[in-house]
């Protein structure tokens, strides 16, 4: 579980994020929505310990990250997994040396050890075969994959992921959206993901956080995203002719 | 305003390169592959380059010796003279900053853009000291192909100058161990260790803390080009007036 209490950041004189406070479930995919430019990438680099925040604190199972000595705060660190939007994999390496890079870097495993590792955890996110390659030769679904893998392989009691799937076709987008859903709760991670695609919205938003100007504007499951009469919710959800459909349908439904 | 900060950031960049190191079985593998293509790969064009210089040295010294007075052996001591203290370390470390450093800049410029130097933050691994000291390492190599470069260069002058027919071949060679200065080459190889420095920091400066995407790349490579040739050229001016006056 993560709480996060009232935090700010700014760059300059640009104040990004406003004073944000929630809590990050354990074992559910906690989602951060809003429109692009909101401060979903800020506040998930706040999370991860990449920007501290100015106010405010944040608290990983009963630690606060800023009490902490260096080290613990590297050792926590160890504890998080990142995706990033474009999967940010090392170019000069392989599938499977991007994978046992943080196994090489900080475990003193066994060279076999580490390959077993490595192999468990592409089989996990359904890559086979494609260890030799690099990154510029597979597609964006597997880099996806790959940058999952990667993300999982020191068991991380916390995962992050900033736009899983932006630029990903639908089908293959819901694919990587499930596959997240399923390892954080195998592994009963606190996941947290950024996004503004609505399909993972309805797919896997157990709990949602509404961005806007830097500010919390909403708060809830998907379930509740659908019945809520918060303007900037409904305007950010209904944007799209295929959602107001939707809505237009459950209405008719419901009279 | 901005250059201060430049310098300021520079200097912290400088001291976080060597904090908190790599692994040595990581890191080994890493020198090695910048040897390969920081060093190695630079190998033929300086000899390419030191050459022709020469070659050309010889020929614009040669042309200039219309009095019979001066002996003819003044081609080898002056092709000597300028291989071994400004064309050699200096000339080629400029077409280094465009070669070396541009690539080092968009290299490392590209993991910024594309988040992979975050990736490496967010696992613990000082990205700068990952990054930035195996180039450092692998530039030390730097003085071994300037020595070559010397040798070529000296080596192109005497081909013009003899195949040329501007000079014989025991002139050329009498002039070239002429009044020789063993401190010469040593203060050439200090301007060059201090050069190998720069060409492996200040593109890494400029790639390491870009903003920006692709289009920012390309500006941040003309920019590294720019100013480590400036640096360099000023640094040349500082070293000479200390070591050599
Ligand atoms: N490192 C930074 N320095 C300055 N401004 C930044 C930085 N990172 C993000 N911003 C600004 O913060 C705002 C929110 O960005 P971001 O969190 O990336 O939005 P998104 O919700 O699309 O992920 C943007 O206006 C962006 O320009
Ligand atoms: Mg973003």
């Amino acid at each position: 579980m993560i709480e996060v209490n009232n935090i700010h950041k700014s760059f300059g004189d640009a104040h990004i994020l406003k004073g944000i406070s929630t809590v990050f479930e354990t074992g559910k995919t906690n989602l951060i929505i809003g429109q692009s430019g909101s401060g979903k990438t800020v506040l998930l680099k706040c999370l991860l310990g990449l920007f501290s925040p100015e106010e405010g604190s944040i608290v990983y199972d009963g630690q606060k990250y800023s009490e902490l000595s260096s080290k613990d705060q590297r050792n926590l660190r160890q504890d998080m997994g990142m995706v990033f939007q474009g999967s940010a994999l090392f170019d000069g390496m392989t599938v499977a040396g991007n994978v046992m890079f943080p196994l090489e870097m900080f475990t003193k495993l066994a060279k076999s050890e580490m390959e077993d590792r490595v192999n468990i955890v592409l089989k996990r996110v359904n890559l086979v075969d494609a260890d030799h390659k690099y990154p510029s030769e597979i597609s964006g679904g597997m880099q996806k994959r790959v940058a999952i893998a990667r993300a999982i392989v020191m068991n991380p009691q916390y995962l992050f992921c900033d736009e899983p799937n932006s630029g990903l076709d639908p089908k293959t987008a819901i694919i990587i959206d499930n596959l997240i859903k399923e390892i954080t709760e195998e592994y009963n991670i606190t996941t947290v993901i950024n996004t503004h695609d609505m399909n993972s919205v309805m797919e896997i938003g157990e709990k949602i956080i509404f961005l806007k100007d830097g500010l919390k504007e909403w708060e809830g499951t998907k379930h509740e995203i659908f019945k809520t009469d918060n303007q900037a919710v409904t305007s950010f959800v209904y944007s799209s002719e295929l959602f107001k459909k939707v809505r237009q349908m459950y209405l008719e439904e419901r009279n | 305003m901005k250059y201060l900060a430049d310098i300021g950031g520079y200097g912290i960049m400088i001291v976080e390169v060597f904090k908190k190191p790599t692994k040595w079985r990581i890191m080994k593998t890493l020198i090695l592959k910048e040897i390969d293509e920081l060093i190695y790969g630079s190998l033929g064009i300086l000899i390419f380059i030191s050459f022709f210089i020469g070659a050309v040295v010889s020929i614009q010294t040669a042309m200039n010796l219309t009095s019979d007075f001066i002996p003819k052996n003044l081609i080898g001591f002056a092709t000597r003279q300028s291989i071994i203290l400004e064309f050699a370390p200096t000339f080629c470390s400029i077409i280094m900053a465009g070669k070396v450093g541009s690539f080092i800049t968009s290299s490392i410029g590209t993991m910024r853009v594309t988040e992979q130097i975050d990736a490496l933050e967010v696992m613990g691994v000082n990205a700068l000291n990952y990054l930035v000291f195996p180039k450092i390492i692998a530039m030390m190599m730097y003085p071994f192909i300037i020595a070559i470069a010397m040798y070529v260069g000296i080596f192109g002058g005497w081909f013009a100058g003899v195949f040329g027919g501007f000079i014989t071949s025991a002139d050329f060679v009498e002039g070239v161990t002429m009044d020789f200065i063993p401190f010469h080459v040593t203060y050439s190889f200090i301007k060059t260790f201090v050069f190998a420095f720069l060409l492996a920091t200040i593109p890494s400066y400029h790639g390491f803390y870009m903003k920006g995407g692709a289009l920012e790349v390309g500006k941040a490579s003309t920019t590294s080009f720019v100013w480590t040739s400036i640096i360099i050229v000023i640094t040349n001016y500082v070293l000479t007036q200390l070591l050599l006056t």
